[in-house]
């Protein structure tokens, strides 16, 4: 079974368009992946979908990055 | 087989609300005719029958469908009827719309409510859900039909012209946010035009209304659909955020 990281970096590659090298941990959506606003919201709410979690507004503003993104996700999916 | 030509919209799945009657119809069948996937959408199914089997009678394809646009479970349940469509609409025309007119002086709260949580809500409803299925497809067109109303305003109708002038900037908001993904969103504002909606005004109120118009004629319902379906073609893909008034000169 993959695991989390793996699984949201396969998201993450999915949803921005990107080669899978390019999503290292400490990447950030925006300024290194390249996202746009929109991009943000639609990943979230791809993550939401996959690990079936809501994730509120404020802890959303918070997901910049790929590691902060898989650190929130390891420590809220059920 | 498909004449691109003729069908500019072949292989688009178009939703339209309010399509029982009047100006929804008349896109509808428009919609049809360029070769488009129809979903129409009143408030019952019984009502939109006609307007579905006047497309199929005319070589076209349309599903007929129950929404109520100002009841979100009406919306969702509606949509769930036909999930295999609903990911593939590319076309959304929001063209229901109810009145209650009255001066503002007698306009109770629910008269209000009633207005302004059907038109306007509705369109966010619609947009709402339909906005990730376009976004996805990095493709989407909107047309949101309002009213020379929300312009210009009109006595009896304070309701009505809120709800229109709340759709005209929800559309430029909407143009803002979706534009970088190929999502135009526009208006067509119609003025005064032969549909039930105006046959129900006395005689008076429609001389009086028709001596603003400077081409002297109501519109039809089909002039307006003309508008929509220039908005949603090809031809006008570099606007977005636009409100088309079919007024006859009424304002401008």
């Amino acid at each position: 079974m993959a695991s989390v990281e793996e699984k949201v970096k396969h998201i993450i590659v999915e949803q921005l368009g990107v080669d899978e090298e390019e999503v290292k941990s400490e990447a950030s959506f925006v300024d290194d992946l390249g996202a746009d606003s929109l991009d943000v919201v639609e990943l979230v709410m791809a993550l939401e979908e996959e690990f079936g979690l809501e994730i509120s507004d404020e802890d959303a503003e918070k997901l910049t990055t790929v590691k902060q993104a898989v650190d929130f996700i390891s420590s809220h999916a059920k | 087989m498909v004449d691109q030509e003729r069908k500019p919209l072949a292989g688009q799945v178009a939703l339209v609300t309010g399509a029982s009657r009047g100006i929804g119809k008349a896109i509808a069948s428009s919609l049809a005719d360029a070769g488009a996937d129809v979903i129409a959408a009143a408030t019952t199914e019984d009502s939109v029958r006609e307007t579905v089997d006047s497309i199929l009678g005319a070589g076209g394809t349309a599903t007929g469908i129950a929404m109520d646009v100002s009841d979100d479970d009406s919306v969702a349940a509606a949509l769930e009827s036909i999930k295999e469509e609903h990911a593939k609409i590319s076309i959304l025309v929001n063209n229901a719309g109810v009145t209650r007119d009255t001066l503002l002086l007698r306009m109770k709260k629910e008269d209000w409510d009633f207005v302004i949580g059907t038109n306007l809500d509705g369109v966010y409803r619609l947009t709402r859900a339909l906005a990730p299925v376009m976004i996805r497809a990095r493709y989407g067109r909107i047309v949101n039909v309002t009213s020379v109303v929300g312009a210009i305003g009109n006595p009896g109708q304070g309701n009505y012209a809120a709800s229109k002038a709340g759709i005209e900037g929800f559309t430029r908001s909407m143009a803002r946010e979706l534009a970088s993904r190929n999502i135009t969103v526009n208006c067509v504002a119609p003025g005064f035009i032969d549909t039930d909606m105006t046959r129900g005004l006395d005689e008076k109120a429609k001389e009086a209304l028709l001596s603003q118009v400077p081409l002297e004629r109501l519109g039809t319902a089909q002039d307006v659909a003309n508008a929509v379906m220039f908005l949603l073609g090809e031809e006008a893909s570099y606007i977005t955020g636009s409100i088309l008034h079919v007024n006859g000169g009424m304002y401008m």
